[in-house]
Parts: structure tokens; sequence; C-alpha cells
């Protein structure tokens, strides 16, 4: 290791901006992102076998709480990040709009596994195809299960997408349009 | 895994010809365990004496479920009952017509029976006569349909591909 | 008379006073986390104390007996796989079972080792998520964390078998897939050897503790005879104390070679449950070097799969190079060789109880009907009756020592 490689790897690197003695002049917009996206609280929906996989990720062996993320939130109250794991069934449907819906925002959404993104291998009759058909999602992560590498890179894109979000992304024209279309308002 | 015993077969054979002459059909060899085919207004009694009987002891209920015979039009419930005491498995079926599927219910004999009923009828429609709490179970309580008769189908009538023009915004 | 029963010795006072009681309605999930699944208890209380729970599930309903009807036999391993999602590899090996079963094939008894190899070691990882959820539910989450390591041991292992980690579709109809490598050896041998020490650990954190069984015995008791009228099967069941186990009532995969203790409690409480399936894991542990001294002994290492050519896919290599191999191995997937017709019923041993396939062939090259006897389901309907007169959050610990799992219960 070089003398000058080292970084802490518990602090994460800073916007840019200008430094000079005693100030660091960002953008508030780069601030308030790189709080958000390394406070991550998400909330675990974990209906089937990628719940499972959760678990694992979750777990001593990758440990989530390397990225910010290890407190779970029970309550869509106090939470970020809506983690749709498993499949979800027309009779669950309802639940997982609520959940969404008692989210305060800004809130994002990732589909865990094919189930979650696209009904997966259960092209049946009392399977939702795909949640996106009810709840915006902002990252899909493939797999049947997928593992839980996977699993902490779609954490990861999250974390890409809220540290680069707008702060006036939530106002925006199409936000609402998209909401609108998803029958939320 | 179960094998044959010959010996049980013929006992249960015997026991349940000499206490319900003429309304049991035997299929011995035509699977894996002994199967008898029962009229269905028949059903609760004849489950009732092979669990009190004193040689058989029938007192497990392993499993019940629902069939579709589209051919002849009918419905069928199949139980598989086990005797712990003869280590012992038989198989029970009975029919009835599809329009007025009736069943009588066996919660009072195994309350075990009470959610395998339950699913039974939210599948095939089959009315178990006495349930305490017949309604649908697995699917959504608004459904109409009966899924798991063949004529209904398998996929969802509204999945469709993936809009991707927002991926990579 | 439950309430008798089950609370604890102080509350009785509480409880069975008629003037002092107040009845609200509460609703458990179906997100909540103490349900870890998906199922729905709206619950009539009256304080803490639980006066009658209605249930409802059905909330990842996929229907898989609908999607079997239309999928030829090997296509539906997957499906299998996630029935029970813990230990899928019991599933897959219960329904390669019963499709030999209906065709008539034998295996060799290397085969049947190594599946009781694997068997066992899903076994072992189902009871230690399920033990280790008591420990979380109950508030230590020190050996969740320590004992999934383990786990995360036993999905090498089957990434070494299959290539996969949690639905492992693993084996074919008459053995395996392929060989076990030299790494899965060893890495067997060293789980072998090494995991006796942690579970050892964990127990000791928890089954001499003294909060751990003020929490879980005499919670959620269920006594034999309503434990067999509700269909109770499995690690549940043998803490009632009836020592059925499918693996040596009807021993099916050469079961009968092996030399195990079926541990029962007394009780059938949520303490006898966790003791019950931490002695399972220890007996699992013993059948597995058993199968692996047995294994020694055989001087076939190369067999695999059944000698049946009709249903046991040829090799890749054949498959690229050999157009008739091509065609035979497209026969196979495809369902177009000759099924028998026919119904049968085979049950194995699956983590939380009796998993039965009972499968009708007409002929066709999908099954006419396909009925799985998932043990989670039968049993879960005696929920309210094991938690009603107890404490809100003794219904928690019995429902995570029930080992409910949603995929299975709602298939």
């Amino acid at each position: 290791m070089s003398d000058k490689q080292i970084i802490n790897p518990d602090i994460v690197e800073s916007p840019e901006g200008i430094s000079g003695q005693g100030f660091f002049a960002t953008s508030f917009e780069k601030a308030v992102g790189l709080a958000r996206k390394n406070s991550l609280w998400p909330l675990p929906f974990a209906t089937s076998c990628c719940g499972i996989e959760f678990m694992a990720t979750m777990g001593s062996h990758y440990d989530l709480a390397r990225f910010g993320s290890e407190r779970l939130s029970f309550s869509p109250r106090q939470s970020d990040l809506l983690m749709v794991m498993g499949t979800v069934a027309k009779k669950m449907g309802p639940v997982l709009r609520e959940v969404y819906i008692q989210m305060a925002e800004p809130k994002w959404v990732i589909a865990v596994g094919a189930c979650a993104s696209s009904g997966g291998i259960f092209d049946t009759y009392s399977v939702l195809q795909g949640i996106d058909r009810i709840i915006p999602v902002d990252v899909f992560v493939p797999g049947c299960p997928p593992r839980p590498e996977q699993i902490i890179n779609g954490i990861l894109k999250i974390q890409e997408l809220v540290g680069n979000e707008s702060l006036r992304r939530r106002n925006s024209k199409e936000y609402n349009e998209m909401m609108k279309h998803y029958q939320m308002e | 895994m179960y094998r044959f015993n010959p010996y049980r077969d013929q006992l249960v054979i015997q026991k349940l010809s000499d206490h319900f002459p003429d309304v049991v059909q035997f299929h011995e060899r035509s699977s894996d365990m002994l199967c008898v085919t029962v009229g269905n207004e028949f059903i609760h009694d004849l489950l009732l004496f092979l669990r009190n009987d004193a040689d058989l002891q029938f007192n497990f209920l392993t499993t019940l479920c629902g069939m579709h015979y589209p051919e002849t039009n009918q419905l069928g419930v199949v139980y598989h009952l086990h005797s712990f005491v003869n280590n012992h498995r038989i198989r029970i079926k009975t029919a009835t017509d599809q329009e007025q599927a009736t069943v009588p219910t066996i919660t009072t004999i195994w309350p075990a029976a009470n959610w395998m009923e339950r699913e039974a009828y939210d599948f095939f429609g089959i009315i178990f006569d006495g349930h305490p709490n017949l309604k649908r179970i697995l699917n959504m309580d608004d459904m109409t349909d009966f899924p798991l008769r063949k004529d209904f189908p398998l996929e969802d009538q509204t999945r469709e591909d993936k809009d991707d023009s927002m991926f990579g915004r | 008379m439950a309430q008798q029963f089950n609370t604890g010795y102080w509350a009785k006072d509480i409880v069975s006073s008629e003037e002092h009681k107040e009845y609200n309605i509460l609703n458990v999930g179906p997100t909540h986390p103490a349900t870890h699944g998906v199922f729905q208890n709206v619950m009539l209380m009256d304080g803490e104390f639980i006066v009658e729970t209605e249930q409802t599930i059905g909330y990842i309903h996929r229907a898989f007996e609908k999607i079997a009807e239309r999928r030829p036999f090997y296509q539906i391993t997957p499906l299998t796989d996630r029935l029970n999602y813990c230990s899928s590899p019991l599933n897959n090996m219960g329904w390669h079972m019963t499709v030999e079963k209906l065709l008539g094939i034998e295996t060799s008894k290397r085969v049947d080792y190594l599946r009781i190899i694997v068997m066992e070691l899903a076994r072992i990882a189902d009871h230690l998520i399920c033990n280790s959820v008591i420990g979380v539910d109950s508030g230590a989450l020190t050996g969740f964390t320590y004992l999934f390591q383990s786990r995360e041991f036993i999905y090498e292992i089957y990434e070494e078998i299959c290539g996969s980690r949690l639905t492992t579709n693993m084996g074919r109809i008459g053995g395996f897939e392929r060989n076990f490598s030299d790494k899965a050896w060893d890495k067997i041998r060293y789980f072998l050897k090494t995991y006796p020490a942690h579970l050892q650990e964990f127990e000791n954190l928890l089954s001499r503790n003294r909060i751990f069984m003020d929490r879980t015995i005499n919670v959620g008791a269920f006594p034999a005879d309503r434990a067999l009228a509700y269909g109770f099967t499995g690690p549940n069941l043998r803490a009632c104390g009836v020592d059925y186990d499918v693996r040596v009532m009807n021993p099916y995969c050469s079961y009968e070679d092996f030399d195990f203790i079926i541990p029962i409690g007394q009780n059938g409480d949520t303490y006898d449950r966790f003791m019950v399936r931490q002695e399972e894991m220890k007996q699992s542990l013993h059948i597995i070097q058993q199968a692996l001294d047995k294994l020694d002994k055989i001087p076939d290492k190369e067999t695999f799969y059944a000698a049946d050519p009709r249903f046991v896919l040829p090799p890749k290599e054949k498959v690229y190079n050999n157009m008739e191999a091509l065609i035979w191995h497209f026969k196979i997937v495809m369902g177009e060789t000759d099924i028998p017709v026919g119904e049968v019923y085979h049950s194995i041993e699956a983590a939380n109880g009796e998993l039965g396939f009972y499968l009708v062939s007409d002929g066709g090259r999908t099954p006419s009907r396909l009925h799985f006897r998932r043990p989670c389901f039968i049993y879960y309907q005696a929920y309210p009756e094991m938690v009603t007169g107890n404490m809100l959050s003794d219904a928690v610990l019995t429902m995570s020592s029930m080992n409910v799992i949603a995929g299975e219960l709602d298939a």
C-alpha cells in the first residue's frame, strides 16, 4: 500500500467543491445527496425466497451495514427505501400500495428478484406481473433469487440515484405526472 | 417409501364390505396403496368408521384434495388416511356432479380438514356440507371462478411486456 | 382451559376476573416483522392477552398446483424449490423420488447416500434458520448473525454440487446431474468438523439461558392428541411427544440403513420445539457422517444417476456432438418420453413435517393433477388454538417456533 493511497474506509469521498482554510463550499444539493445516500433506512417487504437471500445479505457474511443501511425500519413512516423481495400476489397488491403511500417523501423503491420485477416464473392468475404496475420502481434486481452481491449492487445503484437526485425532482412535472399515472397524488 | 401391506389391505376390504355393502368399490393394485371409491353420501360415515374401528385405527388425515374430471363433468375429493398404529395408508375417493358438488364435511372428525376443505372449495367449488367457515382461503374473496378446474386459464390475462422507455434516465 | 394452561402463574388473577376485561381488536400483519412472512392475524385482545384470533393467508398464493398441470416433470422441480425455500433440496429430492416411484426407477445405493447427504444438509439449514429466528424474536440477535455463517457454508456446499445457492433445482429424475466434485467432498467434511462446535456455542447461548427459558417454557404448549387431530407432523409433532418420522415409518431413499435417534419433547411448547430442532441437527450431522462412511465402502465412485436410460439426461458433451443424444435429451426435457398412467403418493420427512406429493398421471407429458401435502398449511390452522389465552409477545414466539414458511403455506 502506497502512502498516498490510504483512504479511511469509514469516510465517504467529499463531493466536488471549493475548499480553503477552515471552510468547504459545495452546492446544497450535493451535500443533501451525500447525506441521504449513505443513510438509507430500508423497509424490507420480504414475502418469499428473496427474503431469505436478503437475510443472508443482512447477515454477518455480506453485511449490508457497510453501506449505511443496517437500520431496518419496519415502519413505513420512518423509512426511505422500500425493498420489495419476493412474489407479490394480487391479494398482496393493495397492502404493498398502502405501505408505499404511507412512506414519507423522498422515497425510493427497489424490486428484488424476478417475481417482484415481472412476475417471474409465475405467470399465473394470482400473481401480480411486476410491482411497477401499482407503484413506481427505481431499480430492478434480476435473479431468482438474486445473489447477495446482486442485492448489494442494487443498493449501490439506488445510492447513485439518491446521491444525484435533484432537490426539485419531487416537485417536477414529470414526477407529478408519474404519480398521477399511479393514481397517487 | 410406503409399500403394500397385503394383510392389512385384505382386512380393510373385508371390514368395509361388511359394514358398507354394495357402496364401496376397491381398486387394489391400481396404484401404490389400497384405493377405495365411495359415493359422496357415505364418505363421512366411512371415514368415521375407519378412524374408530379398533383394528384399523386410521387416526391421521394425511391430506385431502379436490379433483376435476372434465370428461365425466364431475368433481371429486381424494382423502389420504394413515394409521400410525399399523403403519398403513389408504386412499379414499369420492365424486359428485360438477353443477351441484356437495360433499359432507369431515371437520367434525379431524379439525385438520378445515383448511383443506376450504382449499378444495377455493380451487374447485366443492361445497362441504356442514363446514363451519366455508369461504375462500388462498385466492381473493371477490374471485368468482374456481381456478383449478381444467377450463380455467392458467396465465394472467393482463400480462404485458415491460415498457423500457424510462430506463437509463 | 387453554387460558389456565398457558399463561404464567402471576397472570392468572388478572385473566380470570371477568369485570376487568376490556376488549379491543389488533391487526398483526401481513407485513409485520414478527410474522416474518405474510400472514395476517386479526386478534381480539383483552389487554395483553389474546382472546380470539382470525387468520388470513394466501398473500403469496402462486397457484403451484395449477402451474404443475402445464409443466413437464422436469420443469416442476423449480416449483418445488419455492415451496419451502429454506430447504429447497429436500423438496427437489422428494419430487424426483415421487416421479421415480411412478416410473418404477430403482436407484443405486450410492445415489441414495448422496441424496441423504444433501437432504440432511438442507434439514440443518432449515432448522438453523428457524432456531436462530426464535432467538431473534425473543430479543437475541447474536445467535442469528453467528449461525448464519454456517448457513453460508451450506450454501457453498450447494454451489459446489449444483451451482446455485438458495433455490437449488438440484438433482434429476434418477439421481444427480453430475458427480460431486472433490471440493464438495472437502467442504462437506470441513462442515462436519466445524459445525458441531458452532451449534454447541449457539445452544449454550440459549438453552439454559434463564430469560430464554422463561420466555419459551410452557408457551404455546399443545397436547399430543390435539396435534394429531390437527395434522401436525415433523418437529412440531415430535415436540408434543409423538415419535412420528417418515424416515423411520416409511423409509425412503435407504434411510433404513442408518442409525439415528428421533428426538421427542414432552409438552409441545416453544422450548421443546427449539430443543427438538437442536437435537435433530445433531442427528443429521450423525447421519451425514454415516453416509460418508458408507460411501467410502462402496468401490464405485462414478455412479450418480440411476441406470435407467429412459429418463436420465445424456452428458452435455454428447448432446453437443451427437445427433442421437441431442434428440434423446430433447425428448426427455420436453416430456416426450412414455409416462405410465397411474397415481402415486410419496412423502418425505421435510424440514417441517411430512411433505407429500400426490401425483396423478394420465399418460400425458404433464401431470393430470399434482397435489402437494404442505405441512405448514396443515398445522398453521392450529395457531389460534395455541395462542388463545397467551400474551401477544408469546404468540410471536409461538409462530416463529412453529416454523411457518409462507411459500409452503400459500403454495
